[in-house]
């Protein structure tokens, strides 16, 4: 029992409580000043879990095994708060657009943070359970915050009935099986599951489980929800849905799947690459036709959902440290392109790709990034979604040559077919932003201090990950490795 | 440093140094290209007078730069040239040269246009000169994507979307199953490294099984192929090279397509034996399909850029069939030929340019008797054309001669079709072509047109010279070929017997 480790969760929540009252005493004007103390204190949050002791020490379980805090759990917080921070630049953007309630958008991004660190080191039902939950009503609130706007509500109500349909399906996946088992905790689970491998309840609860983490992840067939709540929801809002809701469903994934069932897992590789392959062909497929730049960045994120099941399915340490070097990039490349989406949207109704047009001689470096974050995405060296994509495939591929499995081989061809596809809308964005014929409103977009900040350590980290990649890949070995698969 | 790396990092630096101007400083924005450039290419020709003197590493390369990169996974920036790859480098920084001095043709938004030159110059220089698989890869990729805007944006005539689209498809498909061959060589050999000697060397010791052979390399084949334009997989080369702006084409024509076929020769013979002599036969037929068929096509053109884009796909045939037949006169061949046909193709595409931007139209009815008003252009037209029909006395003929010597031996059918294909095939849609655009009646409307003047001039004066130069004295070329050649012919011919069947223990790295 070692209940310091939770150190870094709770002053996240004493943080989020402290904005909470503290909107009390501060003046409107002076609300953007809760969001600077909350990004300073992240930031020192951040640091201090790299400084190697404290809050994010590594080492130890807590709660009889039900939160452990090992290499993975400190990867995917330390990828929590960076994603954290920017996405509070991203809210200062919008702030404009909620008046009046600004510092309780600060406190739930807060809350929802603490939700994903939690489920970073969620090890049995329970923990998972909880933290998913945090995550989502979370979400429901934020997704909903535009009260005066219709889109926005109808995207609350949509993923509040699609969220927790899905909360049910895994809530009665963890009864059947704590009811066939009777174990909650996953190492234990690991220990007992194996005879229970040909019990019929015991897979449907399995099942029923990863159908709910399916719906976080948004993979087929559980991606309905996505388009239309990142298209209604507010930008911020997106941006942490695209970025950090699914990496809290992943990293639960990898503990359920490789910590609590590997003997079920092992098993299930065609399983995995056909949900693989289908995910990738559907959000490309559904992308092209998009006109709506966050309904395009919705199927673009389901079929990136699809890439990253490459590593799940590839069922080995490579295929882990591929996904965490993956979301380490696609933090970066996803939070500028919505950092440039609320500058540039502030005073239109919706975000049509059209109104891009003539971004590079309205602000070049908005222009800028957003092409790096759009070639970033389709994969294009040097940048963080080349590498990424390339791990990815090498650990299928080497998965396929070690099993000689041909599905792996047909994963990697409909993976590249899914590239392909991809490139197409991606430079159709990059088309709009440089070359549009339609004669735009070309008044010049004037830069605040902290969304240049933001929008540089952005693109700094595309471009640190596609070229300097050493480093993270480092930490993503080290984390895999403690999966022990 | 490395003189490589100054080599390709002069026009990328070049690039980022453009983005920091602001666009409508135009003459510096072209000065600045025009130096990275002129930087490079300076640096080519050095490295290549010094290459006979420079000293020679355990690997048989010169000018060898090696830094860590990725050290987990065994991938360095290591770059070195030898004989293979030398011609190559010093044609792919001449034409960058010369396609940046044709830029003048563009007019719209020009800093772009010269960062994505840039961009794919350095990128395809980077990529000849690198020793490592994943640079290898990782720097044409850096180039082709620039192709693919260029084309997009600049390009010109009503087919223009439908050939972007196009090329982008076909060539998006063709670098990714070069890139699943290529990964999956990388685990294959089981050498834990990117580094391109250190997995000939681990290979030589461990040879690949049969069956893993036979299954990387029909990737690497089709997927370098398709980079090509070998034949079935050629359609998008005469439409992307018909729309594409004349830089443009003549980098790509010239220099990024003969990226597959060097790959072939780097990576797929020596580390793949008994699957390239396997596969010979296949490519030496497919051959007949590059060299007859769309030399056939081209015959039928009524666009002068089409006929040059179909010739251009033709003459890779030429090329594969050097490296079908696996032996030394062969493989030097096919070098000559790719170094050659660069200077070669980028001189057309180039002239064909200069015709277009003064009489708006390609189409060879409308033209007509332009020897008489451009005596420059139209006598370079013409030499070019005789190059094309491999003339002695320019670097092509060398380079074809050698290979149907080379070829004879293993594949007397097929040389006999690709001569008769070459001499009577490419004669005629070659002659016929100048007859129509610089013989006969001058249509009255192009009265008034101008020769290039001097500055103009420069850059055709500059790959004119280049095809001479090899083409009288091609020992330049194949003293430094033959030895490294020799070295790829005895990898690719080893006896040592390979395992059947690869076993499960050695098949699979686990990570």
């Amino acid at each position: 029992m070692n209940a310091s480790l939770i150190t870094l969760e709770l002053c996240v929540i004493a943080l989020g409580t402290a904005l909470l009252l503290a909107d009390f005493w501060v003046p409107a004007e002076r609300k953007k000043y809760l969001a600077y103390a909350a990004i300073a204190a992240l930031t020192g949050l951040l640091v201090i879990s790299f400084s190697g002791q404290g809050v994010c020490s590594l080492g130890g379980s807590a709660f009889h095994g039900s939160f452990v805090n090992d290499a993975l759990a400190v990867f995917f917080k330390r990828l929590f708060l960076t994603a954290a921070i920017l996405v509070l630049f991203v809210v200062l953007q919008f702030s404009s657009r909620v008046p009046g309630a600004i510092s309780e958008y600060y406190s739930l991004v807060l809350f929802a943070l603490a939700g994903m660190l939690f489920a970073a080191s969620a090890n049995d039902f329970p923990m998972l359970f909880v933290s998913i939950e945090l995550i989502t009503i979370t979400f429901y609130v934020l997704t909903s915050f535009q009260r005066s706007k219709i889109a926005s509500l109808e995207a609350g109500v949509k993923y509040l009935i699609l969220g927790a349909l899905s909360s049910s399906f895994m809530i009665f996946g963890i009864a059947l099986i704590w009811g066939t088992t009777g174990k909650l905790n996953f190492n234990d689970l690991a220990a007992v599951a194996p005879q229970f491998a040909t019990s019929k309840l015991f897979v449907l609860g399995v099942l029923l489980v990863l159908s709910g983490l399916g719906f976080k992840i948004a993979a087929f067939p559980f991606q309905i929800w996505a388009p239309d709540v990142y298209q209604g929801a507010p930008t911020p809002t997106t941006a942490f849905l695209a970025i950090g809701s699914k990496a809290a469903g992943f990293v639960l994934l990898l503990r359920f799947l490789f910590t609590a069932v590997p003997c079920l897992t092992t098993h299930w590789s065609s399983l995995l690459i056909i949900i693989s392959c289908i995910t990738i062909l559907y959000g490309n497929l559904c992308a092209l036709p998009q006109r709506n730049l966050k309904r395009l960045l919705a199927y673009s994120s389901i079929s990136h959902a699809g890439y990253l099941l490459l590593g799940v399915a590839a069922l080995n340490t490579a295929g882990i440290a591929a996904i965490l070097y993956y979301f380490a990039g696609y933090l970066f490349t996803v939070l500028a392109a919505f950092t440039v989406i609320a500058i540039v949207f502030k005073n239109l109704e919706s975000e049509e790709i059209s109104g891009l047009a003539g971004l590079s001689q309205r602000s070049p470096f908005l222009a800028a990034s957003m092409t790096f974050a759009m070639v970033s995405l389709a994969g294009i060296p040097p940048l963080a979604g080349f590498f990424g994509k390339f791990l990815l495939l090498k650990a299928v591929i080497a998965q396929g040559a070690a099993t000689h499995d041909h599905g792996y081989y047909w994963l990697a061809a409909i993976t590249l077919v899914g590239v392909v596809i991809s490139m197409y809308y991606y430079f159709g964005v990059v088309r709009a932003i440089y070359w549009s014929r339609e004669t735009a409103d070309l008044t010049p977009i004037e830069l605040d201090g902290p969304a240049k900040v933001s929008l540089a350590l952005c693109v700094a980290g595309i471009f640190w990950l596609g070229l300097f990649p050493n480093t993270i890949l480092d930490l993503a070995n080290e984390a895999a490795k403690s999966l022990g698969v | 440093m490395s003189i490589l790396t100054y080599i390709a990092g002069w026009p990328l630096l070049a690039a980022l140094a453009l983005v920091f101007i602001p666009r409508n400083y135009r003459v510096i924005i072209r000065a600045v290209a025009i130096l990275g450039t002129l930087l490079s290419a300076v640096s080519a020709v050095w490295m290549f007078c010094q290459y006979s003197s420079a000293p020679v590493d355990a690997d048989g390369f010169r000018f060898v730069q090696q830094i860590p990169w990725v050290q987990s996974l065994g991938i360095s920036y290591h770059v070195g040239v030898d004989g293979l790859n030398v011609g190559l480098i010093l044609m792919g920084a001449i034409v960058g040269l010369a396609a940046t001095l044709c830029a003048w043709e563009i007019q719209s938004r020009e800093k772009e246009f010269y960062v994505l030159l840039l961009i794919m110059t350095g990128g395809i220089l980077g990529a000849f000169a690198s020793l490592d698989l994943f640079f290898f890869y990782f720097l044409h990729e850096l180039a082709l994507v620039p192709t693919f805007i260029m084309i997009g944006v600049w390009g010109r005539g009503e087919k223009k979307n439908f050939a972007t689209f196009q090329i982008t498809i076909y060539l998006s498909i063709g670098a990714l199953i070069a890139l699943i061959g290529l990964i999956a060589l990388y685990l294959q050999s089981g050498a834990n490294t990117f580094d391109i000697p250190a997995i000939i060397k681990h290979v030589q010791a461990n040879p690949l099984a049969v069956n893993v052979q036979n299954f990387i390399f029909p990737l690497l084949l089709f997927g370098f192929g398709i980079l090509v334009s070998l034949w079935p997989f050629h359609s998008w080369a005469p439409l992307g090279y018909g729309v594409a702006p004349s830089p443009t084409a003549m980098l790509h024509a010239g220099v990024l397509k003969k990226f597959g076929l060097y790959g072939l020769i780097r990576v797929a013979l020596p580390l793949l034996p008994q699957a390239a002599q396997h596969w010979a036969h296949i490519i030496a037929w497919l051959c007949v399909g590059n060299i007859l068929y769309v030399g056939w096509v081209a015959m039928r053109q009524k666009d002068l850029n089409l006929l040059i884009g179909n010739s251009s796909v033709a003459h890779m045939g030429f090329i594969f069939l050097g490296i079908a037949s696996l032996n030394l006169i062969g493989i030097t061949g096919a070098v000559l030929i790719m170094v050659a046909h660069g200077f070669l193709a980028a001189l057309t595409f180039a002239l064909s340019g200069y015709i277009y931007q003064q009489t708006g139209t390609l189409q060879m009815n409308d033209l007509g008797g332009l020897c008489r008003k451009l005596p420059f252009i139209g006598t370079a037209l013409l030499m070019a054309a005789m190059a094309g029909c491999g003339l002695p006395g320019f670097a092509n003929f060398v380079g074809e001669a050698t290979v149907f010597f080379g070829a004879w031996k293993i594949f007397p059918a097929v040389t006999v079709i690709g001569l008769w294909g070459a001499l009577v095939i490419g004669g005629v849609y070659m002659t016929r072509a100048m007859r129509q655009i610089l013989h006969g009646p001058l249509p009255e409307r192009w009265n008034t047109l101008p020769d290039a003047n001097a500055w103009r001039k420069l850059p055709y004066a500059l790959l004119l010279v280049s095809l001479l130069v090899f083409g009288f004295v091609p020992s330049l070329l194949t003293s430094k070929i033959n030895p490294d050649a020799q070295k790829v012919v005895n990898l690719a011919n080893v006896t040592v017997p390979a395992k059947l069947v690869a076993q499960a223990e050695i098949s699979g790295v686990r990570n």
